[in-house]
């Protein structure tokens, strides 16, 4: 993770973004959805972040920031080197062909009326590809991710969820990107199914060098891939360090329920469970200080008063906690 | 538990669902389970492996035309629930066996209060008179933990969390004192905290009232939480039953094994997931012999003519494959 400039793949400085919240037409804004609240990380050259939170902790609208698909209120994406902030449409366009998404839902992200090869040559479309070369492309983006190249003009619902997910996935590389964020790439699949697009997705990265920003609520399947993981709680990182680490040292009391919430994937392996009490709070208009004192079990005093700083242990491991480390 | 009386019994279960001029969907196909008092059982299986219509089936849910039970029994306390009319089925269903589905949103009506609908069963089942039900409905959101129960009578559903909904659904669930539940996914939509409270929930309330669970999911974390025994379902029938450490330490299925290498951890970082080739056959087009067999690293030519039959591994661990259970014994022998 210690990481030179000129291998980052994409950069994340003090991200925000609030929402309005609007009552009626004319009358003005009563509150605001902080629902991303100051986030950094960084993701190397063909490594994988995992970005793990409950509902409504802000991973997709930091996704859609990154992406430009919502305008950050403030703070910086730099995507090699280069602030992704008021770029040119020509710009974006370059921009956006070097990040691509995969959505959860591979039913809603493919449109019906489409083939999948026409899907996928769409993107060919778009990057201006010699029309001459574009069905051969999309054979070979097809086969790339396991589907026949003779399925190329079938539609989407002639497919399985799992196939579907691969579609999008050859969708996605068809503008040859260099990073790809999963927004919960697997959570609509069957564990067998999960298996297969999770194998795909590393043997693309391997094939191709992408980087990975893995959003999950599922810490088994981010355990297993990411290079390092950031948890997220309310708008903000919580916690922040290398897979290994996080795992067999977490520090935030946030991350050490959340692990211990996970039923085991190791069959037998009785954990202490440290159940948290209440839901995840509303990002509507929270209290001043840590955005976990509501549920935290060593709140104090000090919690509820201003921004709690990143503290490290060892070099590269941060989290956002007085009572620990 | 060995011996605990069996509440539930599922006998070679069939119900297949017509469309138009396609081969009938054999969504539950010759399906054996039972239920004991007092415990806890987890049916696991991916999407379309029938394990909703099986528990559909049991409080007489499946929705006919197009679905139909072409055979089997459902004995709940040695009664066939199958040959009960609607009347006397209506006597059974919300109030000696209750169930709590996947989607709490969808299962609650969004046009009344969570205390009419809390009501709704125990006005139903119960003769109560208004005062004293509404009593009980506080009782029971007190006792699933919802805090302020008396105020949150009058919350509609959209007004709670999640989380919060699936414990009304569990609340009406409890509300006549049910021998059983029956809960599809009942966590699935929901964030791991929250599914870690709904699961100690559960526990807490079974241990309280004695209920039978009968647990239905995909998460094989949870079944490891949570049950005294399994079964594995795959296109319709049982592939391999046992308590939770057979299942978990000794899996004797193919189609288990499978399951269980295919999981991702952080142990296995670094090394390839194993992961089952091919997909859930559809339940109209099921290949001939073992439904598995397409899929199956073991695959012998029996398999593909022959409806392999549950070979005894243990006391209550049975598996679906003969294949497997002669090579093992072959070498335990040698």
């Amino acid at each position: 993770m210690i990481a030179t400039e000129n291998n980052i793949a994409l950069k994340v400085e003090g991200l925000k973004k609030h929402f309005p919240l609007k009552r009626g037409f004319l009358q003005g804004t009563y509150g605001w959805i902080k629902a991303v609240d100051g986030v950094d990380f960084e993701i190397a050259e063909g490594k994988t972040l995992g970005l793990v939170g409950e509902s409504g902790c802000g991973k997709s609208t930091v996704a859609r920031l990154l992406l430009n698909l919502l305008e950050p209120d403030n703070g910086e994406v730099i995507f090699r080197g280069q602030s992704t902030r008021g770029l040119s449409k020509d710009k974006m366009k370059i921009l956006r062909k070097n990040m691509q998404i995969i959505f959860q839902d591979p039913f809603g992200s493919l449109n019906p009326r489409m083939t999948i090869g026409q899907s996928v040559e769409e993107g060919l479309r778009i990057i201006e590809v010699p029309r001459g070369e574009r069905k051969d492309r999309v054979k070979r983006l097809l086969e790339m991710v396991g589907i026949s190249a003779r399925s190329a003009d079938r539609y989407p619902h002639e497919f399985s969820g799992g196939q579907r997910q691969r579609i999008g996935i050859a969708r996605a590389l068809s503008v040859e990107p260099s990073l790809i964020i999963c927004d919960e790439p697997v959570s609509a699949l069957d564990v067998s199914i999960q298996a297969q697009i999770i194998n795909l997705l590393k043997d693309l990265q391997e094939e191709l060098g992408l980087s990975y920003l893995f959003i999950s609520h599922d810490l088994n399947v981010v355990a297993y891939l990411s290079d390092s993981v950031a948890v997220m709680y309310l708008g903000q990182i919580m916690e922040y360090s290398p897979t290994e680490e996080l795992f067999e040292n977490p520090m935030h009391p946030y991350t050490l329920a959340l692990l211990s919430s996970v039923p085991a994937s190791e069959p037998m392996q009785e954990l202490e469970r440290k159940t948290l009490r209440g839901d995840v709070p509303s990002p509507q208009d929270p209290p001043p200080g840590c955005k976990f004192q509501g549920r935290c079990p060593l709140v104090e005093d000090r919690c509820r008063r201003g921004e709690i700083p990143f503290k490290r242990d060892e070099e590269t491991h941060m989290f956002r906690c007085w009572k620990v480390g | 538990m060995d011996m605990k009386e069996k509440i539930l019994s599922v006998l070679d279960l069939k119900v297949y669902f017509t469309g138009n001029e396609l081969p009938p969907s054999r969504a539950v196909d010759g399906l054996d389970y039972h239920l004991g008092r007092g415990e806890t059982v987890c049916v696991v299986g991916e999407s379309g492996c029938g394990k909703t219509v099986s528990a559909l089936a049991v409080l007489g849910l499946v929705p006919m035309p197009p679905g139909r039970i072409v055979g089997g029994k459902i004995l709940f306390e040695g009664r066939d629930l199958l040959e009960l009319d609607e009347p006397e089925l209506q006597k059974i269903r919300g109030k000696r066996i209750a169930m709590v589905f996947q989607e709490p949103l969808t299962s609650l009506n969004p046009v009344f209060t969570i205390g009419e609908q809390i009501e709704e069963a125990i006005k139903v089942h119960m003769r109560l008179d208004p005062d004293e039900a509404r009593l009980r409905c506080i009782q029971l959101l007190d006792d699933v933990g919802i805090p302020r129960a008396k105020d949150r009578l009058k919350d509609y559903p959209h007004q709670l969390s999640g989380g919060q909904r699936q414990r009304v659904m569990i609340a009406m669930a409890l509300s006549c004192d049910p021998d059983v539940i029956i809960a599809d996914e009942p966590t699935t939509a929901l964030d791991v905290t929250i599914q870690a409270q709904i699961l100690d929930l559960f526990k807490s309330l079974q241990e309280s009232r004695s209920m039978s669970v009968l647990y239905i999911t995909h998460d094989l974390g949870v079944v490891a939480d949570i049950a005294d025994r399994v079964y594995v379902m795959y296109a319709g029938v049982i592939a391999e039953q046992g308590k939770r450490a057979d299942i978990f330490d000794n899996p004797s299925h193919p189609y288990t094994q499978g399951l269980l290498a295919s999981l991702p951890s952080r142990s296995k970082r670094g090394k390839r997931l194993h992961s089952i080739p091919g997909t859930v056959p559809n339940p109209a087009y099921k290949p001939v012999g073992c439904p598995f067999h397409p899929r199956c690293r073991l695959v012998i030519d029996t398999c593909k003519t022959q409806f392999p039959e549950m070979c005894e591994w243990g006391s209550d661990h049975l598996s679906r494959c003969p294949v497997l259970y002669d090579m093992e014994n072959k070498q335990g022998g040698s």
